[in-house]
């Protein structure tokens, strides 16, 4: 066993080995507290590659929608635009019914929480054209109380998804038919799959700083790690 | 069934002449026939229903937030309790997900394995749901022939896994196991005893009066406005919507197989009916050509053992039994665990349409839509 031949802790030196009237050495200066490691950000969103040719729609959406887009962005053969907050009905409209893009079937609208940024949510919403059987992801940053527009009114198969997200997150869904909480109960406190709601505990613990989560979360990394 | 009286399909408002109300009904959520904790409050005149609420919530667990706080690998677990009469093509669908996020290629015959493994997987899930669907609306013979065939599905399942019900079969990369020795002879022979049962579940219902009665004229729904609601899988096919995850999106091994996608041409319930039943014979189609054409070859890609994708999204879909079932997942490219995991669930999906179908509907075909949309409330709720 090579841990019995290496004892974990240094043992102390007998108090009788040290010569008389000899002040102990000096301790050790403490090392300093490890700063701890930065909050997780957001996916960088990284820009499509020289040679990953633009799919038809995009260039059309380009062209009528240039200011709403703030990037474009490809990843594992997804494309994934980030447009304004402002234009996202609009930017739906558009999508829904251009001839190039025909954007029918909303498959999924979810959220991501990032609680550093000043714009902590993410509102992710897939569409996927059944006409030309192709994908985009449009996304769009919100903070905290920010309302972001339903789309609802675009594609009817928002309704439950957006309650989901509300329920979840808290966004604040603006010109929704029935906003209401869909898997919590009414009467529920919190938002629970914000990050900096417990993973565990009571409910209507929750934690005032999203620090306090950070800091616990990197704690658990590194004992995982170790 | 040519005299039908179709004014049922449209809202009627009550007549003033008589003093009428309309009723609240609560249905559920612990109901027989909602399959699990599904609550519906129904607005009734008379017997018809004004309008529905569908109240759901019942099974949350919150396993996208558990899923935030597990290992990669332990999330497959977790899959499995989705969609629990469909564990394996859950499983899929998360290793799929995480293996496109990794760029993380998987060997041949784990692909075929899958396939085998996912289509098995859809003949057991729509053997459920023709029992339940027919035992719901009536019938209960069908109920105890399609719970029969499904055995021998579990029995192979078992086989293979271990388990009956949740699995745990895939990993990310490929597949835990091989197949046992002599397993690909038994599927075989499933897919001709399954061949064999199917014209009994015909025989009993396809041209049975009192199940075009129950089944014709429900809930019709047109295709483009099946594909406004987000309905997906069978129930979108039934309404002509020729849309199929596996053809237009193919995963696993599906671009090497021949198969056809049925689909409907009126939407109703019907119709969802007839689709389901000829998926059985498509799912029998691939299964004999992935065990007829299984290659050789190592079960496991070249995955790292600490498995830790880089930064990044993704969202990729499979065709479930019910449906689109998709996975975003997000990576925050340095810890074990995923920072967002989201499931597009079908069911969910297709439950929303509910409102929308029983809409004008008597209270008793409430329960044959519900069984014609097919829904397992472990996945709605998560």
């Amino acid at each position: 066993m090579p841990d019995e031949s290496k004892p974990e802790r240094p043992v102390a030196p007998l108090p009788s080995s040290r010569p008389e009237g000899v002040s102990p050495p000096p301790a050790k200066p403490k090392p300093a507290p490890k700063a701890p490691p930065a909050a997780p950000t957001a996916p960088p969103d990284p820009p499509p590659p020289e040679d990953v040719n633009e799919p038809a729609f995009l260039t059309g959406f380009r062209a009528t929608h240039g200011t709403s887009i703030e990037m474009v962005s490809y990843w594992v053969g997804d494309w994934t635009v980030i447009v304004s907050l402002s234009s996202l009905v609009d930017v739906a409209n558009y999508l829904r019914d251009a001839p190039d893009a025909a954007f029918d079937y909303c498959s999924d609208v979810t959220a991501t929480d990032w609680p550093p940024r000043s714009q902590r949510f993410d509102v992710i919403y897939c569409l996927y054209s059944t006409q030309h059987r192709h994908r985009v992801r449009i996304k769009v940053r919100a903070a905290a109380d920010e309302p972001v527009p339903s789309v609802t009114g675009v594609w009817p198969a928002a309704n439950w998804l957006e309650r989901e997200v509300y329920d979840m997150f808290g966004v604040n869904f603006t010109g929704h038919p029935d906003r209401r909480r869909l898997l919590m109960p009414d009467e529920w406190q919190g938002h629970p799959q914000r990050k900096d709601y417990p993973l565990e505990g009571p409910g209507e613990f929750l934690m005032e700083n999203p620090q306090d989560w950070l800091r616990l979360r990197n704690l658990r990394d590194e004992t995982e790690i170790e | 069934m040519g005299n039908r009286d179709t004014s049922a399909m449209k809202i009627e408002t009550p007549s003033p002449m008589f003093d009428t109300s309309e009723m609240v009904l609560n249905m559920g959520p612990q109901h027989p026939s909602t399959h699990g904790v599904l609550r519906i409050v129904l607005r009734l005149d008379g017997e018809r229903v004004i309008d529905a609420d569908v109240v759901v919530g019942y099974l949350h667990r919150g396993i996208e937030k558990l899923c935030e706080n597990r290992d990669w690998t332990q999330i497959i677990l977790l899959t499995d309790r989705m969609d629990y009469v469909a564990a394996a093509s859950s499983n899929l669908g998360y290793c799929e997900t995480v293996e496109k996020l990794m760029s993380v290629e998987v060997p041949r015959r784990a692909r075929y394995v899958r396939t085998i493994l996912g289509e098995l997987q859809r003949i057991a899930s729509h053997c459920l749901w023709l029992g339940t669907h027919a035992m719901d609306i009536g019938a209960m013979t069908v109920f105890l022939y399609a719970f029969r065939e499904r055995e021998l599905i579990l029995d192979l399942f078992e086989e293979y896994s271990g388990a009956r019900l949740t699995y745990n079969s895939m990993r990310i990369g490929g597949l835990p196991l091989d197949i046992p020795p002599g397993w690909d002879k038994k599927v075989r022979e499933f897919c001709d005893i399954m061949d064999s049962k199917l014209g009994e579940y015909e025989t009993l219902l396809t041209h049975n009066r009192i199940w075009l009665e129950r089944t014709k004229d429900i809930g019709v729904i047109d295709g483009p406005e099946a594909i406004a609601l987000g309905l997906c899988g069978p129930t979108l096919r039934g309404s002509g919507v020729p849309r199929d995850v596996r053809k237009d999106e193919p995963y696993a091994a599906y671009d090497e197989f021949d198969f056809d996608v049925p689909i409907g041409t009126r939407g109703d319930t019907y119709d969802r009916y007839l689709v389901r039943l000829e998926e059985f014979r498509q799912s029998l189609r691939i299964i004999r050509q992935a065990v007829d054409g299984l290659p050789d070859g190592p079960i496991v890609g070249k995955v790292p053992r600490l498995i830790k994708p880089p930064a990044g999204e993704t969202y990729h879909a499979i065709e479930s039994p019910k449906g689109e079932i998709g996975f975003f997942i997000v990576s925050d490219g340095r810890s074990t665990n995923p920072y967002r995991f989201r499931v597009r669930p079908p069911s969910f999906c297709n439950l929303q349409g509910l409102r929308r179908l029983v809409r004008g509907h008597l209270v008793a075909d409430v329960v044959a839509l519900i069984g014609s949309i097919d829904i397992v409330l472990g996945e709605v709720d998560r």
